[in-house]
């Protein structure tokens, strides 16, 4: 099997005394949705970062299109294809919609039509196409979640990591992206998502990472991690598997 | 191209005044206004639309200026390639101290204080260097001809400095419509995502500081054709660096005519006080301080800016409403 797109090799980070993540392996082929899950604080978006570029890792490499990448600034790693959303939304807030899309387009196009072209065609397949002259301020939680996945994908990326891109929306919001993040990876790019609505996750992802106390502790298909006993605990505590698995024999 | 036409109109209307004005008074306050704007819009384009405050531009100001008058009096170089190699000093002098400030990542406040910091130290230096002529200061020869940059006529300095605004203003225009441009203000709006969208935050605001302090030096090397003398107190000192920053800042950050606007409107009202007045000293320092405050309070956004929302107010209320959108409106 060829080797993916990326692959992140015993990345460790530490803030002070805090491991924020611990020797924690994953890898993501194109063409695929995987999932990275696990409680608060388990050190998700720390991964993340460290993935795009915006933290150094401790210990550990960062492998990308068959070349180490570890410690690269994010600016090269987007110009190399990576692209990521930030959890808590980042909009150019001054700026129309179009023109924080603009921003990204310009990465693969200099020149000003052929940038604004891909612009508006990008805000359209979000489904952002009847609010690109607005001011990106004015956008709605939803709205501005699009915008994040709007950017990040007019920068063209291979690898694209969405950080809680569905948080936040009500059902039919979610109902809404949904096949547009599926749309993505049918094109051919690589999809991390960091997601905590679990049927999101389970009707998406092809493969699942449970990141807890920033350790990988489980990974699978989405079946198989939602049986794993040591996944339950995680979530709902010591122990816990014990009594869901009792109280489903009884 | 509407965008270049407005700026084309304007220039031809400042263009046509010494037709009609023949008042030297008048023309000496316009020559001085539209050198200060033409430093103010080399503020504008670090500070404007880069986002970076910088409270020491008189570095560059300074630096232009002192290039200029020491090539000419010191190694008898001639006044225009003198010119020359002062915007060069000023981009060179841009490169050093952004590219100081900006890889130690200083932001926001920090970096105005750092940059008001080199501006100080070059002023001290200034003042005790020989080459600088200390405390004296230096005073270039009188030589009204054409080929040492210097005229009889008043209207030709005018004319000289409304096309070096001229310029300044296509480079705004330019910018706004560049890939550069849109990076800028992408940093401007948040730095992380910029980042994270692939852009060079470090080279993006070296490359505007390098281009603000060739705009501003620019205003210092005509500052020493104009009036033919410099010292440490005019050329490094605080006062450019003040009105460098509030000419836009009151016209509106940002923009293409800011910086023209602020610097007409706050020249006016300081010549203005010391008409009503006599000359109080410090009094134009306290109109702009007030002013500056008005401007916050009720335009943060510039004269210009204040306009543009009005326009866009009267143009709905004739314009037939848009149709309703499928989002809330929020904020």
């Amino acid at each position: 099997m060829a080797e993916p797109l990326l692959s992140v090799e015993r990345v460790s980070r530490r803030f002070g005394g805090l491991m924020a993540v611990n020797s924690a392996s994953l890898s993501a082929p194109a063409a695929r949705i995987t999932a990275l899950i696990g409680p608060n604080g388990a050190g998700k978006t720390t991964l993340f970062a460290v993935i795009s570029g915006f933290l150094k890792p401790s210990a550990g490499r960062v492998r990308y299109g068959g070349e180490d990448v570890t410690g690269e600034r994010p600016h090269r790693l987007a110009r190399r294809g990576i692209a990521r959303t930030f959890q808590i939304v980042q909009p150019f807030a001054g700026l129309s919609v179009r023109d924080n899309i603009l921003v990204g387009a310009h990465l693969r196009h200099p020149a000003r039509a052929a940038a604004i072209a891909v612009a508006f065609a990008v805000g359209r397949e979000v489904g952002l196409g009847d609010m690109l002259e607005r001011p990106a301020h004015t956008l709605t939680v939803a709205g501005r979640k699009r915008l994040e996945l709007a950017r990040a994908l007019a920068t063209e990326p291979k690898l694209l990591l969405l950080d809680e891109v569905l948080a936040g929306l009500n059902p039919s919001e979610i109902r809404d992206i949904v096949p547009v993040i599926r749309a993505l990876s049918a094109r051919g790019i690589a999809v991390i998502m960091i997601e905590h609505v679990m049927q999101a996750v389970m009707s998406l992802a092809e493969h699942v990472f449970v990141l807890a106390e920033g350790r990988i502790i489980a990974d699978g298909t989405p079946a198989q991690v939602a049986a794993d006993p040591a996944v339950v605990e995680a979530y709902l505590g010591h122990g816990a598997a014990t009594k869901v698995g009792s109280a489903h024999v009884h | 191209m509407r965008g270049f036409l407005t700026i084309a109109i304007v220039v031809a209307l400042f263009a046509a005044v010494p037709l009609i004005v023949q008042s030297n008074v008048v023309l000496n306050f316009l020559v001085v206004t539209l050198m200060i704007a033409l430093a103010g819009q080399g503020w504008n384009i670090l500070g404007g639309y880069g986002g970076q405050y910088s409270f020491g531009h008189a570095a560059f100001f300074g630096t232009g200026a002192y290039v200029t008058a020491i090539l000419q009096l010191h190694y008898g170089v001639n006044a225009w390639i003198g010119f020359a190699a002062g915007i060069a000093a000023g981009a060179l002098a841009g490169a050093i101290i952004g590219g100081l400030a900006f890889r130690a990542g200083l932001r926001s406040s920090y970096f105005a204080l750092v940059t008001l910091a080199f501006a100080e130290v070059l002023r001290i230096l200034a003042s005790v260097a020989p080459i600088t002529g200390g405390g004296v200061g230096l005073l270039v020869k009188l030589d009204l001809r054409a080929q040492s940059f210097q005229f009889q006529s008043r209207a030709i300095f005018y004319l000289v400095i409304l096309a070096l605004l001229a310029v300044s203003m296509l480079i705004a225009r330019f910018l706004e419509r560049s890939r550069f441009g849109v990076w800028l203000i992408a940093v401007r709006e948040n730095e992380d995502a910029a980042m994270a969208l692939g852009v060079d935050t470090f080279a993006v605001k070296l490359g505007a500081m390098v281009l603000s302090a060739v705009i501003t030096a620019a205003a210092g090397c005509f500052y020493v054709q104009y009036f033919l003398f410099i010292d440490s107190g005019i050329a490094y000192g605080t006062w450019i660096s003040i009105e460098a920053l509030l000419t836009p800042i009151i016209g509106g950050v940002g923009t293409v005519f800011g910086a023209l606007v602020g610097a007409l409107v706050v020249k006016s009202l300081g010549e203005g006080a010391k008409l009503v007045t006599g000359d109080v000293p410090g009094l134009d320092l306290m109109i702009y301080g007030a002013v500056l405050i008005m401007v916050i309070r009720f335009a943060p956004r510039g004269l210009v800016g204040a306009l543009a929302d009005a326009g866009a107010r009267v143009a709905r209320r004739f314009m037939p409403p848009r149709p309703p959108v499928r989002e809330v409106v929020r904020g």
